[in-house]
């Protein structure tokens, strides 16, 4: 028998998936901005955080509210706990897209275009990749899927310390701005972060579909 | 504690009141059970009434239809009960009247010894209703109002004795919706149900309360918390805090409250 509040975890549900797709949506935007020299793709990007951040305060309310009037237990008092943690995720996920995009509008300005893009485009693919596949074993409750992405997250830090090493020699050979170089590193260390979060994302679907 | 039980109140509703309680005080003999009481209930909201045993609930609950009258001892010391408008304690309101409009369930369910059908024809009967196919279609409209109707459509004849304790308990809430009233009242409806019969009993609360106002007494925290719009809590006579409750359960304003709903009470 489904309880008449049982629609509100239906409500937290669908809110979990918006926010995923909104902190990924601004993360793409950001780094197309990057890769591209699009200064209008890196304001839709930050125009997206407030939006990302409204609705983790939904959720974490929504979560809140269910545990104290509706007494969850088994797989939904995990679910609560999965989308009080994995809002968080997407929110700092947001925030890193948030990042990138300012710091692109920083080389922007001061650049032009972005003349050094080292391996963003390649790590990016695999970050968002991995976003993508953690909100859908959520949305399809695939465990394989969901322990797949462990293992891709290795490629993306291996990646990042490539783009150290690529962005520290272009420096010291003097073909890059040093504040460029700064700035690139960090988007180079926010995408790996992105891929951190869809990682966490992933280990939260499969507690939340083993409770282990 | 205040001298008096004007409680934190807290989001009123839209919603318009259907009970209006003002400086209620009540006794029994020389003890006092209520203090002052104020309150509004707003019209198809459920209102639960939470307290330890003693705090004077049941004995508020029990005003608003008048059970109250059939003890000796018991006083309205002072204040009134309006329901629509009209001071329920008026030497002219028949008591019998305010009763069609104010319908009462119990802790224990009281099935007349009779078949289900006759159970929820009674009310009508004693009205003077006679013609079968009127009877027919209120029983099947209280049946199907406290969701029992799929299961005992074919048994309509059959004793009402012979249902569960949880089917007996949605028989006496389609009992009470029979003789159409505004105010379901609820003292502990669920106290002798299993853990299924409990949630169909709150889930029929949550689709009466589209057209009936409720109030419900009840021991379980968790049950006001999932079927009441409002909550109010009472302790030693005295209304301490009412509110949204949501506000009650989640950040109650009186430190008693808190005390009382996270179990630290004493």
């Amino acid at each position: 028998m489904n309880r008449y509040f049982h629609n509100e975890l239906y409500d937290l549900r669908s809110k979990l998936i918006l926010i995923a797709e909104k902190a990924t949506q601004a993360g793409r935007l950001a780094v197309e901005g990057f890769l591209t020299s699009d200064l209008e793709k890196t304001q839709q990007a930050i125009k997206l955080d407030d939006e990302i951040d409204e609705l983790e305060i939904a959720i974490d309310r929504a979560s809140v509210r269910y545990i104290t009037l509706r007494s969850p237990v088994a797989s939904d008092v995990r679910l609560i706990f999965v989308a009080i943690k994995a809002s968080h995720d997407l929110e700092r996920a947001g925030d890193e897209a948030h990042s990138i995009a300012k710091r692109t509008r920083n080389i922007l300005t001061r650049d032009g275009t972005v003349k050094n893009t080292v391996a963003i485009e390649e790590m990016s693919k695999v970050a968002f990749a991995m976003m993508k596949d953690a909100i859908n074993c959520f949305l399809e409750e695939d465990l394989e899927v969901a322990q797949s992405i462990m293992i891709r997250d290795k490629e993306v830090d291996r990646l990042n310390k490539e783009n150290f090493k690529k962005l520290s020699a272009a420096l010291r050979e003097g073909s890059i701005d040093p504040a460029t170089e700064i700035e690139t590193i960090f988007i180079s260390k926010s995408i790996e972060r992105i891929a951190d979060h869809a990682k966490n994302l992933a280990e939260e679907v499969i507690y939340l579909l083993t409770g282990e | 504690m205040s001298e008096t039980s004007t409680p934190t109140t807290r989001n009123e509703s839209e919603k318009p009141t259907i009970i209006e309680i003002r400086n209620f005080d009540f006794a029994y003999g020389d003890s006092q059970a209520l203090f002052d009481i104020n309150m509004d209930i707003k019209e198809k909201e459920v209102t639960a009434f939470i307290g330890p045993s003693g705090c004077g609930k049941s004995t508020f609950l029990r005003c608003f239809n008048r059970m109250n009258d059939l003890i000796d001892i018991a006083k309205i010391k002072g204040g009134e009960i309006k329901i629509s408008d009209v001071n329920i304690y008026d030497k002219d309101v028949d008591v019998i009247e305010l009763r069609k409009h104010v319908g009462m369930v119990f802790q224990k369910s009281n099935p007349f010894p009779k078949s289900i059908y006759d159970n929820i024809a009674y009310g009508l009967r004693i009205q003077g209703v006679k013609k079968k196919s009127a009877l027919d279609e209120v029983v099947e409209e209280c049946l199907r109002g406290a969701a029992l109707w799929d299961e005992v459509k074919d048994r309509l004849n059959e004793s009402a004795l012979g249902m569960s304790g949880g089917q007996q308990q949605r028989l006496c809430i389609a009992r009470a919706l029979a003789v159409k009233p505004k105010i379901l009242l609820m003292d502990e409806p669920c106290s002798a149900l299993d853990p299924i019969a409990t949630a169909k009993v709150e889930e029929l609360i949550h689709q009466l309360k589209k057209e009936y106002t409720i109030v419900i007494v009840t021991h379980n925290m968790q049950q006001a918390a999932r079927v009441s719009d409002k909550t109010a809590f009472f302790y030693i006579g005295k209304l301490i805090e009412f509110s949204k409750t949501d506000d009650i359960f989640m950040n109650p304003k009186d430190p008693q409250t808190e005390a009382y709903i996270s179990g630290r009470f004493g």
